[in-house]
């Protein structure tokens, strides 16, 4: 089980409260859970990352385990604590703006 | 028993002021979407509890949200805005060529008698439409790719496609502006484009007459006079008597011609509005003190309309999208400011209340009239 945490406005958007809980086959990558996120939250397509590009949308970043992963190849291997469910991996939103 | 719905979209989310038809007590409901910028809002002709909202963020990008009830409820829709081909250049501030980028939903003007059917005004500038309630968008290319497309070249705000009118006598016909590229209208469903700007003067371009190039600001149309067209440009009011193919300057003797809204009474499609402002380097009322204007003739000749409004320390801005009129007799006028005020005007003008004064800044203002 991975665990994801996102941004305040896309867990409202979502529907959910905290943390996401998702089911991963195969590898545990950036792309595989991006990719099973916005499966089950349609509604989240086109909010991290590019609709056309696939890539991640500049005011966002990918943390896990003190570790920032936002520029990462999609298909890097998360950490395995990530993998496991211990750590959740983070989608944060950068701080800019009023 | 009649009433109005107001739909506000602001930088921190939407609102919805509902009133009877006396316009007296109005009923303030949200933010729905809290937090995030609401470009416009507009409800269906067809269907007035057909809502479409274009919701957009710097962090997140684009949705379009629909209501089924009138904005209690919303759903999120499709949000892809996939530019047809390969959509090649425009040009930059300074001239240079610039990579045609989707940015933002500007403008949702829904079909006159198709709640599913949508049209939608983008940053970069092009327009897209909808069949099935916002389920996908396909882009109406020929806009973008008439020709002059590589020219056209971004206002201050983006190069963003704001105004989009459909001739109720025609709905093959349709009018769009694009800050800053002027107007265009296609006789054939948005198969094809030409520009319309014959007479149009904008001395911030080199040559102040081109086709293209023009920093429209808004236009409006009166529903039972399709071929008149309003405009206010960047600093100009212009007035087209067929269908746009050639303008005149209508600025007559107001204060100032700079602005972004005008707008038409319901029921006068000789009466029109103007919020002036100072000038393209300060966008706020005149001597801090906010005023609309109206002629009752079709321009030229115009009116200072302040009762009930600031008569000093206003700094506010009213944006091109930000104000609307409701179908009542006697017609109501709406708009909201940069400020967070909603104004409202039950009497065509004469006298303004404000239904709200501390609302996030208003990006734009629709009216719905409901029976």
């Amino acid at each position: 089980m991975i665990r994801v945490e996102l941004p305040a406005h896309l867990r409202t958007l979502a529907r959910v409260r905290k943390e996401v809980q998702l089911e991963i086959e195969g590898t545990v990558t950036l792309r595989s859970v991006l990719d099973a996120l916005e499966a089950r939250y349609p509604m989240l397509r086109g909010t991290i990352r590019d609709h056309v590009t696939r890539e991640r949308r500049p005011f966002l970043r990918f943390f896990a385990c003190e570790l920032d992963l936002s520029h990462e190849s999609p298909d890097a291997l998360l950490p395995e604590a990530v993998a496991k469910g211990e750590e959740p991996l983070l989608i944060v939103g950068a701080i800019a703006g009023g | 028993m009649s009433g109005v719905r107001v739909l506000v979209g602001t930088k921190k989310g939407a609102f919805i002021l509902t009133s009877g038809g006396k316009r007296e007590k109005w009923e303030i409901n949200g933010p729905h979407f809290a937090g995030w910028e609401i470009y416009h809002m507009k409800g269906s002709p067809a269907d007035p509890n057909r809502l479409y909202a274009s919701q957009t963020s710097g962090w997140f990008g684009q949705l379009i949200q629909r209501s089924n009830d009138g904005g209690k409820t919303w759903e999120p829709v499709d949000n892809r805005f996939v530019y047809d081909g390969v959509p090649g250049t425009h040009q930059w501030y300074d001239g240079t060529p610039h990579p045609w980028e989707f940015k933002r939903v500007w403008h949702l003007e829904p079909s006159l008698d198709d709640p599913d059917t949508v049209y939608a005004g983008v940053e970069d500038a092009a327009m897209f439409r909808t069949k099935d309630g916002g389920k996908s968008w396909t882009e109406l290319s020929g806009l973008r790719k008439h020709g002059s497309g590589p020219h056209w070249q971004p206002g201050a705000g983006g190069m963003c496609l704001h105004s989009i009118i459909i001739d109720p006598k025609n709905p093959e016909r349709i009018f769009i502006a694009i800050s800053a590229a002027g107007a265009f209208r296609t006789d054939d469903g948005g198969k094809s484009w030409k520009p319309i700007n014959k007479g149009l003067y904008s001395k911030y371009i080199p040559d102040p007459t081109a086709e293209v190039g023009h920093c429209v600001h808004h236009v409006a149309m009166h529903p039972s006079r399709p071929g008149v067209l309003f405009m206010q440009k960047h600093w100009d009011v212009m007035r087209s008597d067929n269908a746009g193919d050639s303008w005149q300057k209508i600025s007559g003797n107001l204060p100032t011609d700079f602005g972004f809204v005008i707008d038409v009474h319901a029921h006068e499609p000789e009466t029109i509005y103007v919020v002036p402002i100072k000038s393209d380097s300060e966008h706020f009322p005149l001597d801090g003190k906010l005023r609309v204007y109206r002629s009752r003739k079709g321009g030229n000749e115009w009116e200072e309309l302040s009762k009930g409004l600031p008569e000093r320390n206003c700094y506010v801005n009213v944006l091109r999208d930000a104000m609307a009129v409701d179908r009542l007799d006697n017609c109501g006028v709406y708009f909201g400011t940069t400020g967070g005020q909603v104004y409202a005007s039950a009497d065509a003008g004469d006298t303004w209340t404000a239904i709200t004064r501390d609302l996030p800044g208003v990006l734009s203002l629709e009216v719905q009239t409901l029976s």
